[in-house]
């Protein structure tokens, strides 16, 4: 999904995967904080957002 | 090629006298040319209306999902392998089916001639590799090989994976072609200019879901695009819409295309949407090493784990 997402010019940094253990406290932070890193360096996303309604 | 019609024609009498299967579906002539139609015949009498010519493209899996009588069926090599995609999905029984094998030399693209030739065209005829058509200014005959669709010059599967009958001998299969030379050119954009190719892709489309309803695989009761409740996709023209749509469709063929060219060649406005569900076929085969519909014996790379599959993409 995440490759045909980026195949229609989705960023490769905009949507993450993780599996992270209810134990695994310390790699849920670091991986929040390389994901928020990443997006904040991408900007707000534009691609796959409806600005308005069409009236037809 | 020539004799192809002859056969199918004599196989399909001989099943239905015979008895063993309820009805034959292949291609009749279409009322316009270039363009053939499925057709059903239940009575020996009426074979003569079948025929085999390079406009059969239309995928004839789709007439049996969730059948109940026995059914022989005309089946090219992508035919086949959706045919295997139906039974493995359960949308049909091996059993039920008599599956008449036809070795195919590729699928003429209409759209390639018409923009060939001038003024409508009247009537078409075809040799082994020429299609010569006749036009009311006179006639223009080119190679098959040029006016073949994109997916038939690419394919590497052209002769039945099963079959109960054969109407020839098998075809040579294409060695050497670069099947996705499209969708890698397409990876080697940056994100932008693969965002901006998509848009113009699918600005023309007009949702008439046409695209959909030529596949085979697309046999849901109600499918997601027509649900109101919950309304998984908006339902408008913007471009938005438009490019959820078809993530969603290509999306629910993956590990299951087999790149028939049944959605394109129904596309009212030209679409190549293939490039979306090719891009998904290359990654079930660079990954998994899966392409569909090979075997009714082997599992979907979608429905199966392997401890080696891939997961780089997890963090
Ligand atoms: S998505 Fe298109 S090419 Fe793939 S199986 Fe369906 S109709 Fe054929
Ligand atoms: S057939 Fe063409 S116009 Fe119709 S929904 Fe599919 S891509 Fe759009």
């Amino acid at each position: 999904m995440k490759n045909l997402l980026e195949h229609m010019g989705i960023e490769p940094d905009r949507l993450h995967f993780s599996w992270i253990s209810s134990a695994e406290s310390t790699k849920f932070v670091s991986v929040v904080r390389e994901i928020t890193a990443k997006v904040k360096a991408l900007g707000p996303n534009e691609r796959f957002v409806k600005k308005e309604a069409k009236v037809a | 090629m020539s004799t192809y019609t002859e056969n199918i024609q004599q196989i399909a009498q001989r099943l239905l006298k015979e008895c063993r299967v309820e009805m034959v579906i292949g291609f009749r002539k279409g009322s316009m040319p270039l363009m053939n139609e499925p057709c059903v015949i239940t009575q020996p009498e009426a074979v003569n209306q079948l025929v085999w010519d390079s406009n059969c493209g239309i995928n004839l899996t789709h007439y049996l999902t969730n059948r109940k009588e026995k059914i022989g069926i005309v089946a090219k090599g992508c035919d086949s392998r959706n045919i295997v995609t139906h039974i493995t999905e359960n949308k049909i029984q091996r059993e039920q089916l008599v599956i008449i094998g036809v070795p195919c030399l590729g699928m003429i693209d209409r759209r390639k001639i018409n923009a060939m030739v001038e003024g409508d065209i009247q009537s078409v005829s075809e040799t082994d590799d020429a299609v010569t058509v006749a036009t009311r200014n006179g006639e223009q005959t080119f190679a098959k090989m040029d006016v073949l669709q994109q997916n038939c010059a690419v394919c590497v599967h052209r002769n039945p994976v099963i079959h109960d009958e054969m109407v020839a001998d098998p075809v040579p299969e294409q060695n050497g072609v670069d099947q996705y030379a499209d969708v890698a050119a397409i990876e080697a954009m940056t994100p932008d200019a693969r965002w901006r190719f998509f848009d113009e892709l699918l600005a023309p489309c007009i949702r008439c879901y046409a695209c959909r309803n030529a596949c085979p695989l697309c046999y849901c009761p109600t499918c997601f695009v027509d649900e109101s409740k919950p309304q998984w996709v908006g339902k408008s023209q913007d471009p938005m819409d438009v490019r959820t749509f078809h993530f969603l469709r290509a999306y629910h063929c993956a590990g299951r295309c087999t790149d028939c060219g049944a959605c394109e060649r129904a596309c009212p406005v030209g679409i190549n949407m293939r490039l979306l569900t090719k891009k998904l076929n290359k990654d079930c085969l660079d990954l998994y090493g899966w392409e569909a519909g090979l075997s009714p014996d082997a599992r979907p790379a979608l429905d199966v784990y392997k401890a080696n599959d891939p997961e780089d993409f997890i963090k």
